[in-house]
């Protein structure tokens, strides 16, 4: 099964980034501007995960994940957070907000590939 | 990343980049007029994080590590710790102007003074407290490939170095009910580990309470997980990484077979999977069990409705090639020559004006204009980037000139053809230098001529006509007549007698080499002279004006084409030639009487008008296709005006018809001719010179009457 992953970003590069990425290692991916277009595309695409940044317009990351989270109550979809920000207190308030993980930027393919497999259970772990 | 960082990935970067510092220069705009806009402090800061974020995935460091001072220093304000003045905000304009420079350094494009930035980062450490020191090591946060797992978990973590060198390794992972929470999964996590090695688990059933007492989303196991290879506890501890505050990981004394501990380390990764199906539980069985951590400390709060779906989508585009567009330009200017030809050959057959044919080809021709002002269209671009510019260059000229300036600017979404905008940029840049060091008074000469101390520049553009006419005004003195004149007679630029009007004076200014200002100013005059953004403006096809109102300032405007790729013509003959005269230039026609035709001399004739006496110029003479005018009655007479305001008559044989023109350039197909602006394709398929009025006009001297020397005015 391929993996469906969402990505969240408000910069064009980093989507196209994470988009070649995630397609180099194989997965889907449905790419979104900010936290309210990325709810939309989060009921449409039905992702198996989400990676998503935090500072952006409209509705930020924290708001996504505790909008995401109430959307679905029944299955919790691993949500990773892509952030520069790696200050402690940056990921304790993704945390609160339900976040799954953390990927820190600039992100490296490998990792984030790591990431991915550690909290999808895809199986392919053991490479 | 190596393999996804390609040059396209780094073009886009660099045109988010464009876009995103052209957000931070609105937003200091705005914040200009409001200091208290936190929306629009968030945007600026954003953008500025947006730049820092994809900096360092390209391994910007120079870059990365003055956004992020530049962001630190944000966010001191934007969390209200310090409040913004005029001063941070010109502090700011100065550091986004400064990352603009960035940005175009790493795109291979100047270069930076370290000491700028320095002195940038030193500046903002004072105003708003933004740390240096801790910043700069934060920087090392944003090197590629940073997993940074230091920051977690300090649970046991003694004696790295030994554990590397056994050969199983084992632990207890316990999780609390914020696991599920956040939509971790024990049976991922757990399977993330053969990675490592074969893994065998078992599970601690003893704290399952019966099944009337079992809570779905709490874990009541704790499971013993064996490694069968020896692992590193900072990399067990990394497939453990996001749940390092919802799980206990608790590493057991290891088996350690003596025979074999001499073996030299193997890390985990590289371990062999000798064993595909993890084995049975062969752990031990004497598990502590850290129960002091399994109380279930549920922080996680869920229940936020998600937000409004409301949002303004950005208009969709597509980048296309500007080859492609001049391509497509180029054909459609085939097509309308084409069509001119086509329309002529119908003309020719004398078919009636209300036939069939006559109709579909006015019809062709309405929709030729129209697929052409189309593509003109994708050209065009809104000249808002060049005001922004413009804006950083009155900041600039303000420092250096110790003026307070307030730069306003009018029409910045009047659209200009793509060339005409790059090329815009230099002239603009010296006009509006110019304006700061030599139109505007310093505050003493503005106090006592009573205007406010802070000068302000106003540039303004307009579609009017079928041109963009962009206008540079300052609120300064206004040039001064008298000196100009001094300057201009003492560096031989014309006779100390000559009669000139204010605004001759004035065009004085355009002269090569004249610079009014005695001694060379730091930021002006650099030995480059109004008269080279005046000739960069005409090699657009464009015209620059000055005005001037003594004590209230000055006016410089321009006029351009909207395209350069045709022309609204007169279509003349002249000695038995075709030619085309643009049309912008010509601002009336007559038939001359004999009675308003004076001659002066052998050779030279005035036309009298109502504005005073006009020299009367040959075109076929000029172009040395006739020695002597012909009898002056069945010709025309062209008024011609030039940018200095200067009419002259151009006398021609006959007016043909007035047309759009398809430019050819003559440069490049063969060279520069004094008087030619270029050629075109006229309907009949023959080629055509457009005449250059101006350069034409030029020759005569630079007033109403022949002057003793005419070189004087050869701009």
């Amino acid at each position: 099964m391929t993996l469906n992953i969402l990505a969240i970003d408000d910069s064009r590069t980093m989507r196209n980034l994470l988009k070649a990425a995630l397609s180099n290692a194989g997965f889907d991916c449905t790419l979104a501007e900010d936290g309210a277009d990325g709810l939309r595309q989060f009921e449409e695409s039905d992702p198996d995960v989400v990676i998503t940044d935090i500072n952006m317009p409209h509705l930020d990351g924290f708001g996504f994940i505790e909008g995401a989270r109430a959307l679905t109550r029944d299955r919790i979809v691993p949500i990773l957070v892509l952030t520069t920000e790696s200050a402690p207190e940056m990921k304790a308030r993704a945390r609160s907000a339900g976040a799954t993980g953390w990927i820190v930027k600039p992100f490296d393919e490998e990792k984030l590939v790591w990431a991915i497999q550690r909290v999808a259970g895809t199986g392919e772990a053991a490479q | 990343m190596n393999q996804t960082s390609s040059e396209d990935f780094r073009e886009t970067f660099f045109q988010e980049c464009d876009e995103l510092l052209e957000t931070l220069n609105d937003g200091f705009s705005a914040l200009g007029t409001d200091f208290d806009d936190i929306e629009t402090l968030h945007a600026i800061f954003r953008a500025v994080h947006s730049i820092k974020g994809g900096a360092s995935a390209f391994g910007l460091d120079n870059l990365v590590a003055f956004a992020h001072r530049f962001e630190t220093g944000l966010d001191a304000v934007r969390s209200g710790e310090v409040s913004v003045t005029d001063d941070l905000l010109v502090l700011f304009q100065r550091c986004g102007d400064h990352l603009s420079d960035q940005v175009a350094a790493a795109r291979g494009d100047g270069a930076i003074e370290a000491a700028q930035s320095d002195a940038l980062c030193e500046t903002l450490t004072e105003m708003t407290g933004a740390t240096g020191p801790e910043a700069v090591e934060e920087v090392t946060d944003f090197q590629p490939a940073t997993l940074d797992f230091s920051l977690f978990g300090d649970i046991g973590s003694e004696d790295e170095v030994e554990t590397g060198h056994l050969e199983a390794t084992c632990f207890t992972f316990q999780a609390s009910a914020d696991l599920f929470k956040t939509g971790n999964e024990p049976a991922t996590l757990l399977k993330a580990l053969e990675r490592y090695g074969p893994v065998s688990v078992s599970a601690i059933l003893d704290e399952v309470p019966l099944l009337s007492g079992l809570h779905p989303e709490v874990p009541h196991m704790t499971w013993i997980v064996t490694i069968d290879a020896a692992v590193d506890e900072a990399d067990v501890r990394e497939v453990f990484e996001f749940v390092d505050d919802c799980a206990t990981l608790t590493f057991i004394d290891r088996q350690v077979d003596p025979g074999d501990s001499g073996r030299p380390a193997a890390s985990g990764e590289d371990e062999p999977e000798n064993a595909d199906e993890p084995e049975t539980q062969k752990g031990p069985t004497s598990a502590e069990d850290p129960s002091e951590d399994a109380e279930v400390a549920s922080s996680g709060k869920i229940a936020a409705p998600p937000a409004a779906h409301s949002r303004n989508r950005t208009p969709s585009t597509i980048r296309v090639d500007l080859d492609r567009v001049d391509k497509l330009i180029n054909l459609v200017g085939e097509l309308v020559i084409k069509e001119a030809m086509l329309s002529q050959s119908i003309t020719e057959l004398g078919l009636p004006s209300q036939s069939d044919v006559a109709s579909s080809l006015a019809s062709l021709k309405q929709l030729a204009s129209e697929i052409q002002e189309g593509v003109m269209a994708i050209r065009a671009q809104p000249i808002k980037p060049v005001f922004q510019r413009m804006a950083r260059t009155v900041r600039d000229a303000s420092l250096a000139t110790g003026k307070r300036v307030n730069l306003v600017t009018h029409g910045e979404y009047t659209e200009v053809d793509k060339t005409v905008l790059e090329r815009l940029v230099d002239p603009l840049t010296h006009m509006i230098r110019n304006a700061v060091d030599h139109g505007l008074e310093d505050a003493e000469g503005r106090k006592s001529a009573g205007k406010a101390e802070e000068g302000t520049v106003t540039l303004s553009a307009a579609h009017r006509s079928g041109r963009v006419v962009i206008e540079i005004s300052d609120d300064g003195a206004g040039i001064n007549r008298p000196n100009v004149r001094k300057i201009a007679e003492d560096k031989g630029l014309i006779s100390p007698n000559a009669e000139m009007t204010p605004s001759e004076i004035d065009s004085l200014l355009f002269l090569p080499g004249f610079s009014s200002k005695e001694e060379v100013s730091e930021l002006s005059g650099r030995g480059v002279g109004l008269d080279v953004a005046r000739n960069e403006i005409l090699s657009l096809g464009g015209r620059l004006t000055i005005q001037s109102n003594p004590g209230f300032g000055t006016t410089f405007s321009i006029s351009l084409p909207l395209t350069l790729a045709v022309l609204e013509g007169m279509v003349i003959d002249v000695a038995g030639e075709t030619m085309v005269v643009p049309i912008t230039a010509v601002h009336e026609t007559q038939q001359p009487k004999a009675s308003s035709v004076h001659a002066i001399g052998t050779n030279a004739q005035v036309l009298a008008t109502r504005d005073g006496l006009l020299p009367i110029i040959d075109l076929g003479n000029v172009f040395g296709l006739r020695s002597a005018p012909d009898p002056l009655d069945n010709h025309i007479l062209l008024i011609v005006e030039t940018e200095a305001r200067r009419r002259c008559a151009l006398l021609v044989d006959a007016i043909r018809d007035q047309r759009q023109v398809v430019i050819k350039s003559l440069e490049t197909n063969y060279q520069h001719i004094d008087g030619i602006a270029a050629a075109t394709i006229l309907g009949d398929g023959r080629i055509a010179l457009i005449i250059d009025p101006e350069s034409i006009v030029a020759r005569v001297g630079p007033s109403v009457v022949p002057a003793p020397e005419p070189a004087a005015a050869s701009v």
